[in-house]
């Protein structure tokens, strides 16, 4: 030892993981809510949520009756996809999981693209409403990069605009996720991860996705400030990432938000959760669900009653249902569109396959005709 | 007129791409103050400024994934992985990202990016530093895969890839960074992608080849000339899209057909070329087509890698083999 110095210990770092919520699950505020959180703005986040469960439901349906491909079902977090889009301004850019149905009907995504894109077909991947955002994102937390990249193209051009990513609790076990947020806490990218935890990726539960105490704390060792937020609660997940949006506009960074949720229903239509999860472990669950919540919370405060209810039920039946009938209207894709944005100028190779593909369904289709 | 290196050539091409585009971006390990191990990037960082020249964390797959976001977002990004043998992280964001943005979202969003990487054996490098993996990435649609083998194919190609609307690998053989020199002009120029280039015109056999093992062939070439064998010899450069053609019709001419890569013989690109010139040039084929390929070891550390590397003996002896028959 060169050092006579007595080595002592002390704390090196040090941090906290708080946690935000403003309507407990009975639909009693815990604390005042947001200013901005008006009667219009909680009434429009409760047409959200239960528009976002009306498409559910249909989804649903049509995919046990055939007519859409496997669906990831969102009942029990809509809120957090909800409360992250209507913290959002229009020009932000929402970089989605593939359970954010909520966030993106916020967004202006229509219910036929969304029943367009489960039901297998790319025309649901774009949104005429909301040009940039990204489409759904299934290799799991393989966006987050790219949360990373927008953001890093909105600072380049000193655009006063910011990302939104959400991914779930499984993504975060993933080496993507924390690049992503490491390269948003070295360049100091205006995104915010919305990490939805719903305790479950398909059969795997939390506490054997990770022994962090929190999933939040990730955003620590990415340098960027990480909180919790019960993820049922819409008014404090709008509060909170509405904050964390204002700090990266303003070119103070990214920040990590875990959103507490819990999934009620299964992982997707393919799957059977009660082959590894309890009924008993759910059903505690179903009195805490976001639209519920807001229900009883806006009935209390005066600002809802029963004629409300039925009206906004019907409308969003109405609107559902004729999206559904336009999703089920919608021709088949031309099948020369698989080859046709393959490349930005068609190669001559893949000219002659696709030439090769026409001919083959046009004697397919001669063949059929003659029998 | 001074001798222009590949690498400097490799330079040359995205100092030019970066002053005709604003929305060309460098990212990579080392690439900005360092100027790339191999000095690929050198000058640019104090040229260009930290913003355009990123030196990134040590991070190859959030390297991919920004660079996705960036080319979606509207920016040319311009990845440097420093070796082939680190890019397996990246492959999930040019497989399930770069590759098929255009196609997932009909045109709305794309993915116009280049991930440059240094390949091959050669220079005695360390482990997982000599790999030769295209084939990896020809079997990836809408991506492109180009390979430059000289100085001025690797200025034109990139500046292509660049400049086009696609995501690119481009890998450039490290054997041929300063082995391959010639007098070039930084004159803007890019060369077609879409294109082989036949690089000697020959009737008895056709010799086929990318990367660092073209100069071998055209130096096989040159030796079998002597013998009385007049070889055709062709750089496929840009991998995929491949230009069949060009190849199917040299073979349609010699009848012969020699396929030279270092990668790894089974499942190497190499059977897919064999496979178009029997599709295509069968009636004229008068011997088996030919594969000289690395064996399918694994790369072997320096020590071997020249025994493991196709050369001028082993090219001779398929060229023999295919000149038996008449």
């Amino acid at each position: 030892m060169k050092s006579k110095e007595i080595a002592v210990k002390k704390i090196a770092a040090h941090f906290d993981i708080n946690y935000t919520r403003y309507i407990d699950a009975t639909g009693k505020p815990v604390q005042a809510l947001p200013k901005d959180a008006d009667k219009a703005t909680l009434i429009a986040l409760y047409h959200a949520l239960v528009r976002t469960r009306t498409f559910d439901a249909k989804a649903v349906a049509l995919q046990r009756t055939g007519r859409l491909g496997t669906y990831a079902s969102s009942i029990g977090q809509e809120a957090v996809s909800i409360g992250a889009a209507s913290a959002m301004r229009p020009d932000d850019i929402f970089i989605p999981s593939f359970r954010e149905h909520g966030g993106q009907l916020w967004r202006g995504s229509t219910p036929t693209e969304l029943f367009l894109y489960w039901g297998s077909d790319e025309r649901g991947n774009y949104f005429a409403k909301a040009p940039y955002d990204f489409p759904n994102c299934v290799p799991v937390g393989s966006h987050a990069p790219h949360a990373a990249g927008v953001a890093l193209a909105l600072k380049l051009r000193n655009e006063p605009r910011a990302v939104v990513c959400v991914f779930g609790d499984g993504a975060t076990s993933k080496g993507d996720v924390y690049e992503g947020m490491n390269f948003a806490g070295v360049w100091k990218l205006p995104v915010v991860f919305v990490i939805s935890n719903n305790q479950w990726a398909i059969s795997v539960p939390r506490n054997e996705q990770s022994a962090a105490q929190t999933l939040a704390q990730k955003a620590i060792a990415a340098g960027i400030p990480g909180e919790q937020v019960d993820g049922d609660d819409v008014v404090a997940v709008r509060a909170v990432v509405g904050a964390a949006l204002e700090r990266a506009r303003k070119g103070e960074g990214a920040h990590v938000i875990e959103a507490v949720t819990y999934r009620l229903g299964d992982h997707t239509t393919a799957d059977d959760a009660s082959r590894y999860r309890k009924d008993s472990e759910v059903t505690p669950h179903w009195q805490e669900e976001p639209v519920k919540r807001l229900h009883q919370y806006l009935t209390t405060a005066g600002f809802w009653n029963k004629n409300d209810e039925d009206n906004l039920l019907k409308q969003v039946n109405a609107e559902i249902d004729a999206a559904a009938e336009a999703y089920l209207a919608t021709p088949a894709p031309d099948p020369a569109v698989m080859f046709d944005y393959t490349y930005a100028k068609l190669p001559a190779e893949l000219q002659a396959q696709k030439q090769a593909m026409l001919k083959s369904l046009l004697s397919a289709r001669g063949r059929q005709a003659a029998e | 007129m001074t001798e222009t290196t590949l690498v400097q050539a490799v330079n040359l091409a995205l100092a030019r791409a970066m002053t005709e585009d604003k929305r060309v971006i460098i990212l990579g390990e080392d690439v900005g103050r360092d100027g790339g191990v191999f000095r690929a990037t050198d000058g640019l960082y104090a040229r260009f400024g930290a913003e355009r020249v990123r030196d990134t964390p040590m991070s190859e797959a959030g390297i991919g994934g920004i660079s996705v976001g960036l080319a979606a977002a509207g920016f040319k990004p311009v990845a440097e992985i420093q070796f082939t043998g680190f890019i397996f992280p990246v492959i999930d964001q040019i497989n399930n990202h770069a590759s098929r943005f255009r196609t997932r979202t009909h045109g709305h969003l794309s993915c116009p990016m280049v991930v440059r990487a240094p390949c091959g054996g050669g220079i005695h490098a360390p482990e997982h530093h000599s790999e030769s993996p295209e084939a990896m990435f020809t079997n990836i649609p809408g991506l492109r895969v180009i390979i430059p083998s000289s100085p001025r194919r690797a200025y034109g190609l990139l500046l292509a890839a660049i400049r086009g609307s696609d995501p690119v690998v481009f890998m450039e053989p490290t054997k041929l960074y300063r082995g391959a020199r010639e007098e070039m002009t930084d004159d803007g120029k890019a060369l077609p992608v879409d294109r082989c280039f036949v690089l000697r015109e020959g009737k008895d056999v056709t010799l086929v080849a990318w990367g660092a093992m073209v100069p071998e062939v055209l130096v096989t070439a040159a030796q079998w000339e002597t013998k009385g064998v007049s070889a055709e010899v062709i750089d496929v450069a840009t991998l995929k899209p491949l230009d069949a053609e060009t190849i199917i019709n040299s073979v349609k001419k010699t009848g012969r057909c020699v396929i030279v890569h270092e990668a790894p013989l089974t499942g190497g690109f190499g059977g897919e070329i064999a496979a178009r010139v029997a599709e295509g040039a069968f009636s004229s084929l008068l011997a088996p087509i030919e594969r000289v390929a690395g064996y399918d070891t694994v790369m072997p550390l320096p020590k071997l890698e020249n025994i493991y590397l196709p050369d001028a003996a082993r090219i001779g002896s398929a060229i023999e083999r295919a000149m038996a028959y008449a």
